[in-house]
């Protein structure tokens, strides 16, 4: 990467074309056409916040009946980002170790010649429409987990995630949390792998010339560089997982509720899968509640993703 | 670091360690325990966990006991990342496959020409609708984000470079990255609501609603691509005489252009798969309708998988296999058009 000397080059720029005469049009021209671009997103942004704001603001207090039987925006709308944090974090359990690991062996364990393959392979799992996923999850994956319920609410009741009647469909929140888990894998990967590959070689090869192990080498030399790199991919990989709406509107037959079981009939409803069943509706007041949760969920989302910024922030400063 | 109280095998400086190989006679014998396992009718997967779990288990265990502690936590990393490489595979590998073999059974000339109006029960139907509808929208965030991203990357690389206006640009721009989709769509429909109509599903929202999502990853790639162009080419062209607004499209974009147009493709394919905006943008229509300005709902192919499967019908479950084919060789198209136009343009910096 090249880092340019630019202060001297803009105006050296301007002066040239004030001499030639020619050009300085188009200059002022294309400048203004790069500068008009770069602004409209400002501009987009704020229309974002503010027609949102505008449609969806109204939406925090209409009449009770549009609450989808919960009575208030608050009681409709503290299960939704309940259930959207906890399918998020579900997906992360199962997704987070996988991730690590295969970020690991293509930086640092599998040979090239399988390295880069294998690179290539997780980006296509990031190619495939979400919707793509939804249907899979919903068809292929859900009946296959059937008996996998079954066992887990015979052998594992004591804990409160499987303690109660498991569904017969397989079209439950656990199901969906792996397909999302696969979901955001790729992301994560990609960033830690990138993380483990910047790792100073001075630091792994001391590690080795002391004797370690290739893991001791991993632990000691490549997570502890790679720390906030590690944290901030998770971060992201959580954004991701909170404003999917497909794989869980598709698998699970939601309802609002608050609740830990993950494998019954009745699942617990996010923010997402909430707007997206709704999706035909046409009462402006309905439509309100439904902008004004797509609010919650768009600060809540941002909150995620500035912390795992800062996070990076702070880990490059040091 | 040597004690003089040691004892003599430990002075040594090697120990002992596995035979060469020792890797694949674990694997042989974990094959061997699964095989097992599968003639006393354990099932496929079951048997494959035993095998699987009988060399997670079996190798650093031999590790242990012939080397050191140390030695067996490694070997058994290196088994557990491997595992988890394999694992992660079966999930891409089965979903291809299911998309492929259910699909195909659905695809045929009359799927891709015909639309779904007034189609009841048993009556041949398709996502010819669908698929124009797919082809407008994406177009349409394409002809919106494009020039405007690019345009952007321009700016933050060849003007802003680190002004005000750029640092804010690309926080906003990292903000816009992580949008929740479904709020892309939330968006475009209540912009249109407000200068349209209450209620307002029709192509040009879902175009406004994918462009959102499409803007960011278009300055980002092209950014990218900017940057690797080198700094001597552009004193060069000073050097010349070269007005800088020349230098840019002259110089800097034929240099990038490759990168650019393969991130450009690659940002299409990842907007033409999303659902959640089109679903409240666009809406649903089981009609051909080809006109994006006109007030009426358009279809696209991924509403048309998820309105398929919630019919909840045999019908509908096959054609939404059907569609998840026709989308998924849309997108493999795409990287391919990607990865093609990469590697051509690619050496370019090189040589």
């Amino acid at each position: 990467m090249t880092v340019a000397a630019d202060p001297g080059a803009d105006p050296g720029v301007d002066t040239k074309s004030e001499l030639s005469g020619r050009g300085s049009m188009g200059d002022v021209v294309f400048r203004g056409i790069a500068v008009i671009a770069a602004t409209l997103i400002m501009v987009a942004l704020a229309a974002v916040f503010i027609f949102l704001g505008i449609e969806g603001i109204p939406g925090f207090s209409v009449d009770e009946q549009h609450y989808a039987g919960q009575g208030s925006f608050l009681g409709l709308v503290v299960p939704l980002l309940y259930a959207t944090m906890y399918a998020a974090v579900l997906a992360l359990i199962v997704a987070v170790p996988f991730s690590v690991a295969i970020a690991l062996f293509i930086s640092h364990y599998a040979p090239r010649r399988i390295a880069t393959p294998v690179a290539y392979v997780i980006d296509l799992l990031a190619a495939v429409p979400s919707v793509v996923f939804g249907l899979w999850g919903a068809v292929v994956l859900g009946p296959y987990l059937v008996p996998t319920h079954a066992w887990l609410s015979e052998n594992l009741a004591w804990l409160p995630f499987f303690d109660g009647q498991p569904s017969g469909n397989g079209r439950t929140l656990f199901t969906a949390s792996i397909v999302l888990a696969v979901m955001i894998l790729p992301i994560i990967t990609s960033i830690c792998r990138e993380v483990f590959a910047q790792t100073p070689r001075l630091h792994e090869e001391a590690a080795l010339a002391l004797g370690a192990t290739r893991w001791e080498m991993v632990r000691y030399a490549v997570f502890p560089y790679a720390r906030s790199g590690m944290v901030s991919a998770v971060m992201l990989g959580l954004g991701r997982a909170l404003g999917e709406t497909m794989a869980i509107a598709m698998i699970v037959s939601p309802k609002v509720l608050i609740s830990l079981f993950i494998i019954g009939t009745n699942n617990p409803e996010t923010i997402a899968a909430h707007i997206a069943q709704g999706y035909k509706e046409s009462t402006p007041d309905r439509l309100s509640v439904l902008i004004a949760t797509g609010l919650v969920l768009f600060a809540f989302t941002f909150l995620v993703n500035a912390l795992a910024r800062w996070i990076v922030a702070r880990g490059r400063a040091k | 670091m040597s004690n003089t109280d040691l004892s003599n095998e430990e002075t040594k400086l090697s120990h002992a360690t596995l035979p060469r190989g020792a890797q694949w006679l674990v694997g042989v014998a974990a094959v061997a325990l699964g095989g097992l396992a599968l003639v006393l009718g354990m099932g496929i997967v079951g048997a494959a966990v035993i095998g699987l779990l009988g060399f997670l288990i079996g190798y650093p265990l031999w590790a242990l006991l012939v080397e050191n502690r140390r030695s067996a936590t490694d070997k058994l990393v290196t088994g557990l990342v491997w595992t988890a490489f394999a694992v992660a595979v079966i999930p891409l590998i089965w979903l291809v496959y299911t998309v492929v073999s259910r699909g195909a059974a659905t695809l045929s000339p009359e799927f891709l020409t015909y639309s779904m109006r007034s189609v009841t029960g048993d009556e041949q139907g398709g996502l010819y609708h669908a698929l124009m509808g797919t082809l407008i929208v994406t177009g349409i965030a394409a002809v919106i984000s494009i020039p405007i991203g690019i345009m952007t990357a321009i700016y933050l690389i060849e003007y802003g470079k680190g002004n005000r206006l750029a640092k804010t640009i690309t926080f906003l721009v990292d903000v816009m990255t992580g949008i929740p989709s479904i709020v892309a769509g939330l968006f475009a429909f209540a912009l249109f609501t407000l200068l349209v109509g209450p209620g307002t599903r029709f192509g040009f929202g879902g175009g406004v609603a994918l462009s959102l999502l499409m803007i960011p990853t278009v300055v980002r790639s092209t950014e990218e691509m900017l940057k690797l162009v080198p700094d001597d080419l552009r004193e060069a062209a000073y050097a010349l005489g070269v007005p800088k607004w020349r230098t840019i499209t002259k110089m800097v974009l034929p240099t990038a252009i490759g990168g650019i147009v393969t991130g450009v493709v690659l940002s299409i394919s990842r907007v033409i798969g999303e659902t959640a905006p089109l679903l409240v943008a666009s809406g649903f229509n089981p009609n051909l309708n080809t006109s994006p300005f006109e007030d009426s709902p358009m279809m696209t192919v991924p509403v048309f998988i998820y309105t398929q499967l919630s019919e909840a019908t045999a019908k509908g479950v096959e054609y939404a296999w059907g569609g998840a084919l026709v989308l998924f060789i849309l997108v493999m198209v795409l990287n391919l058009i990607a990865r093609i136009v990469g590697t051509i343009f690619a050496p370019k910096t090189g040589r």
